[in-house]
């Protein structure tokens, strides 16, 4: 039942599934087992970004397609959901009508994009998607009246998924293992079973026949062209896909924060982040999104404090204390990021596989 | 039998099409001007707008001619590159700042004794960082596309920190030396006297790395390993050492780059590299990975253009570079000028 | 009787997973020009290109001069004296013919004499010396790429393929230049499908067969017995 679940795509390694199950049954118990709004808010995090890093994967990791365009696109979703949500008025309609837009302009902008790319090198196309995305970004913080400009926009989510919705008052008293039964409860909820559920659809994705073809062009698009595959069409599918499912993981976190903003959903720094969180992962796996993203989320939330501490204790020595400033957990990450390029090509996923 | 025809072949005209076609691209920068003027109307802000859009293209041009030259000849794509813009201006910009007594002076030769010092300074820091990085970031992975830009992309990552570590990380405040501060008037123009010294310094660089490469061996070589390293090597030329040589040349030039720019804004960050390289990559597509010449042209373009639209309208300026480098895509593939290499 | 200029013991050259040399024997002797024949793809290109260094021998040995080049990287190789004319000719399209003579002349500025001798054998880059090597026609970049390896005296001449898709003209020309140059006593290896000119310019022959050496002789025994040119190359015509 398991196998039908993951479309046949196993961890195929003891410790790889343990380490996915734990991180599994974390997430889905993460307000009961680790409650506290900084907590729950780490964990909604995680799910959210195992959806855009996974849907990154498919691109680049399945598809061999280097794009810098996908926070673009993680962007669209979001403001999609915050931009029905303020004219439309809350509700799961506007969350609805948002997220469908999101994710259907994301995925024709990703065919232009696409089409595009015909007519140049693959060099070409990765630097333009990275000329593109930063137009993107800076067009949105200046039009300001309607995109909220640099402040973002804060909107409403529907009633159910709010704070000051109780419910369970008669059969619980409200409470069910210390935790309130109310909205917030609900809408980490909500972001979860639908992360799993676009997670396990990408599984689908890449273990069909349509998968299979990508990875094939992957590996060697002359000789599947010579078969006979149109590379462009399957390209250019690969592409529209990954961009409509980054933009409901946009819609997703849109939800969950009820606020976007060009530094929430749109910046450089989130290509980046994605970036470490594949690699470091592991490319064409799915699964090292999953563990990359909760590595990253991990570290970014409370590795700053570790090094803080270490920052701390090391105040006497030169130099030393600034290499451990917590804000300088970036370049850490920076470093691992190189390391793995160079010793660990199949990332984690890939490591604990060979050794498993 | 009927006699054969009269046999005359004629050489057909060449069309006016296809005589200027190769002449395109440099007849583009005037287009652009004259269709800046259209739009612009006023000539005194015209002038400005022109002296400084020739000023940033210059700039951005000598950041981005050390990016086409390594992509052309090695094949290596460095998106790290922005990182030695960076830091070229933070070495530059702290020499700067400890020759005071040659800033502050009102007197031209000593302040462009002072910038020529700092940008000595910068260019031998960059230029032993990028032969550093040469060796432990970008040997590693030669030949393979993908990881050389996610480990160059990592090395941007890294460096920026170590910036951060070494200068804080606030922004950087910069005074132009004396006399170079303010605008000279010309024509009803005010153009800023830095800004003259931009261009005087990008085109002397052009023509320097035009003459290098046309009049010099060294400068064959690397014309010829663009095309074919293979066969350069078969005569006889050690192309790794090249190779270094380049990039390292092309890390000093980014360095050089960076001072200017940082002068130019007025400020400096750890991530000013980063956001120069969106208008770098625009430019390198645009002239063809791997030319001089196009990179030039392309430069010139992208800043005339910016400096356009900024004033017309503000918010379409980064739109209007895109916008721009997808005609020239449409119109020519491969970049304005590109290299033809032997597959 | 000197040892030879060039020497495979063995030589195994694999191309990705493919296994194109299989145990290459060859030996080139001093001041003769030796022949390296066979059917397309035979392995007579990746012999040349292990010689020079641009593929690697994972098994073997190859002596130029008495050294050991097999492990030698491309440039050291060539600067020993090495002339190699490659079979896609290698030139320079975006430098002048003069640029890509220049470049070829990699201890100094060319020698004069030389020079005329060159621009006897070859007019055409006379008349095109400023032009971009890219616009001469086929013949002409051929010539190029000849006159390339011939602008140094060189200790051994690796050509591969110097007439092929040439007219019938072009190729005389060629022939000339290249007896001109045995003439002088130089050591060439010349991979030449053409065997009429194989047969007017080599003193040795070698024939290949899927990677192998399957014979070695003198031309003259080769040039005269049909059947053995028939069994060994598949060749049935006379003139080619």
């Amino acid at each position: 039942m398991i196998r039908t679940l993951l479309s046949g795509d196993t961890p195929r390694s003891l410790p790889l599934a343990l380490i996915l199950g734990v991180i599994l049954i974390s997430l889905a118990l993460a307000p009961f087992l680790f409650p506290g709004v900084r907590t729950v808010d780490t964990a909604a995090r995680i799910c959210v970004f195992i959806v855009l890093v996974a849907s990154y994967d498919l691109l680049l990791g399945y598809g061999g397609i280097v794009s810098f365009a996908h926070t673009m696109f993680f962007g669209i979703g979001a403001y999609g959901v915050a931009l029905a949500s303020t004219h439309m008025g809350r509700g799961f309609d506007s969350i609805a009508v948002g997220a469908l837009a999101g994710a259907g302009l994301a995925a024709a902008l990703a065919l232009v994009i696409g089409l595009f790319s015909l007519r140049v090198r693959a060099i070409f196309f990765a630097m333009i998607t990275l000329a593109v995305a930063s137009a993107v970004a800076v067009l949105v913080s200046q039009l300001s009246s309607l995109t909220g400009g640099e402040d973002g926009l804060t909107f409403k989510t529907p009633r159910e998924l709010g704070p000051a919705f109780k419910f369970g008052k008669e059969a619980f008293d409200g409470v069910l293992f210390g935790v309130k039964l109310n909205g917030k409860l609900l809408a980490y909820y909500f972001i979860f079973f639908g992360a799993l559920v676009l997670f396990l659809g990408l599984l689908r994705v890449v273990n069909s026949p349509f998968g299979r073809v990508l990875q094939a062009i992957r590996e060697n698009d002359f000789r599947a062209e010579a078969i006979g595959y149109r590379v462009v069409y399957y390209r250019v599918a690969a592409t529209c896909l990954s961009a409509a499912v980054a933009a409901l993981a946009g819609s997703l976190y849109a939800v969950w924060l009820r606020y976007v903003g060009p530094d929430t959903s749109l910046s450089m720094e989130i290509m980046i982040d994605i970036l470490l969180m594949v690699v470091i992962g592991g490319m064409g796996t799915m699964y090292g999104a999953v563990i990359g993203a909760t590595l990253f989320v991990l570290a970014q939330n409370y590795l700053q404090n570790l090094m803080g501490a270490a920052s701390e204790l090391t105040s006497g020595l030169p130099l030393v204390p600034e290499l451990l400033n917590a804000d300088r957990w970036l370049l850490w990450l920076g470093v691992l990021f190189i390391l793995s390029v160079y010793f660990f090509p199949t990332g984690i996923v890939g490591r604990l596989r060979n050794n498993g | 039998m009927t006699a054969a025809p009269e046999h005359a072949p004629k050489m057909a005209e060449a069309s006016l099409r296809d005589r200027i076609a190769p002449h395109m691209p440099v007849l583009l920068v005037p287009l652009i001007a004259i269709a800046g003027f259209i739009a612009i109307q006023n000539p005194s802000s015209w002038l400005t707008l022109t002296v400084s859009g020739l000023a940033m293209g210059m700039m951005i041009f000598i950041m981005a001619s050390g990016l086409t030259l390594v992509f052309g000849l090695m094949d290596v794509i460095n998106f790290g590159h922005g990182a030695f813009v960076s830091v070229g201006a933070f070495v530059g910009i702290s020499v700067l700042m400890l020759l005071g007594h040659m800033t502050e002076a009102p007197s031209l030769m000593l302040n462009l004794g002072a910038i020529l010092l700092a940008v000595i300074g910068a260019m031998l820091a960059t230029g032993l960082m990028g032969w550093a990085f040469e060796k432990v970031i970008v040997e590693p992975v030669y030949g393979h596309h993908l990881k050389q830009i996610l480990v160059t992309m990592g090395g941007l990552i890294v460096v920026e920190q170590l910036i951060i570590v070494l200068w804080g990380p606030e922004e950087i405040y910069i005074l132009r030396p004396e006399a170079l501060k303010g605008a000279i008037t010309f024509a009803g123009a005010a153009i800023e006297k830095y800004r003259l010294v931009a261009v005087g310094v990008g085109l002397v660089v052009f023509l320097a790395m035009r003459w290098v490469l046309r009049r010099t061996k060294i400068g064959l070589i690397v014309r010829a390993g663009v095309e074919n390293g293979e066969m350069v090597q078969a005569l006889g030329y050690r192309l790794r050492l090249v190779f270094v040589g380049v990039f390292i040349a092309g890390s000093a030039l980014a360095g050089l780059g960076g001072v200017m720019w940082g002068l130019y804004q007025e400020v400096i960050t750890a991530h000013m590299g980063n956001h120069a390289m969106i208008l770098i990559f625009i430019v390198v597509i645009i002239g063809g990975l791997g030319s001089v010449e196009g990179c030039f042209i392309g430069a010139l373009l992208v800043g005339l253009l910016q400096n356009y639209i900024a004033f017309l309208e503000p918010k379409a300026a980064l739109i209007s570079n895109i916008a721009l480098m997808v005609a020239i895509l449409m119109w020519r593939p491969m970049g304005m000028i590109p290299v033809v290499k032997a597959k | 009787m000197s040892d030879p200029i060039l020497k495979l013991e063995g030589v195994y050259t694999n191309i990705a997973q493919y296994h194109i040399l299989q145990g290459v024997d060859l030996e080139v002797p001093r001041g003769a020009v030796t022949m390296l024949l066979g059917r397309n793809g035979v392995g007579k290109t990746t012999t040349l290109r292990t010689v020079i260094g641009h593929w690697r021998a994972h098994q073997g040995r190859i002596l130029f001069d008495g050294e050991d080049i097999t492990r030698m990287p491309t440039p050291a190789i060539a600067r020993m004296g090495l002339g190699f004319v490659p079979e896609d000719m290698g030139i320079f399209a975006d430098l002048t013919v003069e640029e890509n003579m220049v470049l070829a002349a990699a201890s100094g500025p060319i020698n004069s004499a030389r020079l005329d001798w060159i621009f006897a054998a070859f007019p055409p880059l006379k008349t095109f010396w400023k032009s971009d090597a890219g616009t001469l026609s086929g013949g002409q970049k051929q010539m190029l790429s000849i006159a390339r390896a011939m602008v140094e005296e060189r200790k051994l001449y690796l050509i591969d393929e110097p007439t092929k898709g040439l007219a019938p003209a072009i190729i005389s020309t060629m022939a000339r230049a290249l007896k001109d140059l045995k003439d002088q006593g130089a050591s060439v290896l010349l991979v030449e499908q053409n065997f009429a000119v194989a047969k007017a310019l080599g003193d040795s022959a070698n024939v290949m067969d899927d990677g192998r050496m399957i014979w070695s002789g003198q031309m003259q025994e080769l040039a005269t017995d049909a059947a053995l040119q028939e069994r060994l190359m598949g060749l049935s015509l006379e003139a080619h």
